[in-house]
């Protein structure tokens, strides 16, 4: 468990082999030039790259309705709050289930039963029970992403090593400390590290909700320009989604090496 | 029976296990004292319960049978007077080396200068002063099972149990660690249970050897181990101690021969 996760975050594999990534996203902008300047593939399925960025630069231009940075930001508000609406819930009851194994008995059957029915085949539902507005949109991302957040949080919180757990006890702590002054401590480097990856979820399933009866979001864009074969439209969208979420993956690893120094060795 | 300067009384103590398939008595019928500031080393093959004897006196386990008397007072559960150092390295990896020292005396609501004083005295007394914001991911397995000592010590336990601690460390080091550990038990006169399956730590360190039987786990001997103190590595070659170890061995031969043909 503990391995992985230092493996990625080692300072020196990204230094050393950052330019591996780039080499990777050069060979691909080629691939899609080569097809779309040669006409081998029509402009109408594929877009030209130049095509993409004078339609990107020109949705940030449109008026404050049709502005892309205005569905940008909807999206990401929309993600954010039901995001942390989940993980709000998600953390403390996945903590409790990883400990007691009442809670956990209680839950887990349960969980584990709605976590693999699709979120996205509850939408007719919420549109019936909620409706179009913005609660509906945020019900989606929670549903989508709560059941696994808390299923993720219960096993880091189970696998906790059990000596460290008695180690506390012979120095004298009691149940309430062991959880404060241990469980946490010890299980929040993999809650940061599930958030991360379920923060990617979220984003899915906000293009899920925003597909069905929205009128904004980057999701809604995309399947409007669909509707009017704006291929250009569709790239400009995908790739802002993509750049989101690659911000936030990167916060998120940012805050875990700022908030857990003592994963690091020194000198690596 | 046991007399006023027992520190520790183990009474008839058993363990059994119970899996789904069978039951594994692990203990049987325990039964020994240890004195006050004495170092009482326990010995026998893998697999024999000692450890699981050190985990009843520690209360992390409940014996099934049998009870553990400290001061008198029946064990029931772990507490901060029965300190322990287990063989896996156990320091909580997000704290620094000094604050790892004081985990116990910030539970007993010490202050915070009367903590810092304490931490850099058992610092001290292990040979690890200057490491005192050192996260645990930086030091040596040496150097982690001496923090793990330290902040024992540090919380002043009535006995010092430990469980093989030095079983994860190389030769050289955990003779360097045998040579200190006796350097701090002269030094606070601890009552200390050491448990062990390496014949010459239990020799070298211990007062009192407790050989142990192969499964189900009983004590098999007694040895008095009459050797001088101070004592430090040269003493492994001198006739007296090899006399020790032959017999040890012997000892631990026979039940180790049990164990290989119950499997």
């Amino acid at each position: 468990m503990k391995g992985p996760i230092r493996n990625t975050l080692k300072k020196g594999t990204t230094e050393k082999y950052g330019y591996l990534g780039i080499i990777n996203f050069a060979l691909i902008l080629m691939a899609w030039s080569a097809l779309a300047y040669s006409g081998l593939v029509s402009n109408i399925f594929l877009p030209t790259p130049v095509q993409v960025i004078e339609t990107a630069y020109q949705m940030i231009s449109d008026p404050a309705g049709d502005n892309l940075l205005h569905h940008a930001f909807i999206s990401t508000a929309r993600v954010a709050v039901g995001f942390c609406l989940s993980a709000i819930i998600a953390v403390p009851l996945g903590m409790f289930m990883g400990r007691l194994s009442s809670v956990r008995a209680f839950f887990e059957p349960l969980m584990g039963a709605v976590r693999y029915m699709p979120a996205s085949a509850f939408i007719p539902l919420f549109i019936l029970w909620i409706g179009l507005g913005e609660a509906e949109k945020i019900t989606v991302i929670f549903w989508g992403t709560f059941f696994q957040q808390t299923l993720m949080v219960m096993d880091v919180a189970k696998n906790v090593s059990g000596e460290l757990v008695e180690v506390s006890y012979t120095l004298g702590a009691k149940q309430l400390n062991t959880f404060k002054k241990v469980i946490l401590p010890a299980s929040l480097p993999g809650i940061i590290d599930t958030l991360r990856i379920s923060f990617g979820w979220a984003w899915t399933y906000l293009i899920v909700a925003e597909l069905v009866g929205a009128n904004s979001g980057l999701g809604y864009v995309i399947i409007q320009a669909g509707r009017f074969l704006h291929t250009d439209v569709i790239f400009v969208g995908i790739l802002v989604i993509g750049l989101l979420g690659m911000f936030t993956d990167l916060f998120f690893k940012i805050l875990y090496r700022v908030m857990f120094p003592w994963l690091t060795k020194e000198g690596t | 029976m046991s007399g006023t300067d027992n520190k520790l009384v183990i009474k008839s103590v058993s363990k059994t296990f119970k899996t789904k398939k069978t039951d594994v008595t692990a203990l049987q019928e325990t039964t020994f004292d240890v004195r006050e500031g004495e170092f009482v080393t326990i010995l026998g093959p893998s697999g024999c319960g000692k450890s699981t004897i050190l985990r009843v006196v520690a209360g992390l386990v409940a014996p099934s049978s049998g009870k553990v008397l400290l001061d008198g007072k029946m064990i029931t559960s772990p507490g901060p007077e029965r300190g322990m150092v287990f063989q896996s390295y156990t320091l909580f990896p997000w704290l620094t080396v000094q604050k790892n020292i004081e985990f116990g005396l910030e539970l007993k609501k010490n202050g915070k200068d009367a903590r810092e004083k304490e931490a850099r005295r058992y610092l001290e007394l292990i040979g690890l002063s200057g490491f005192e914001n050192v996260y645990p991911v930086n030091l040596s397995g040496g150097m982690k099972q001496r923090v793990a000592i330290a902040r024992a010590l540090a919380n002043e336990p009535e006995v010092l149990l430990m469980d093989e601690p030095f079983g994860a460390l190389d030769a050289q080091t955990r003779t360097l660690m045998q040579e200190l550990l006796l350097n701090v038990w002269e030094e606070t006169r601890k009552t200390i249970m050491f448990v062990t399956h390496d014949v010459e730590e239990a020799i070298f360190l211990g007062d009192t050897i407790y050989v142990m039987t192969a499964r189900p786990g009983r004590i098999k001997e007694k040895i008095k181990v009459d050797l001088p103190r101070s004592r430090n590595y040269e003493i492994k070659d001198k006739p007296e101690f090899l006399a020790y170890k032959r017999h040890a061995l012997e000892l631990i031969r026979q039940e180790s021969i049990k164990a290989a043909n119950i499997v």
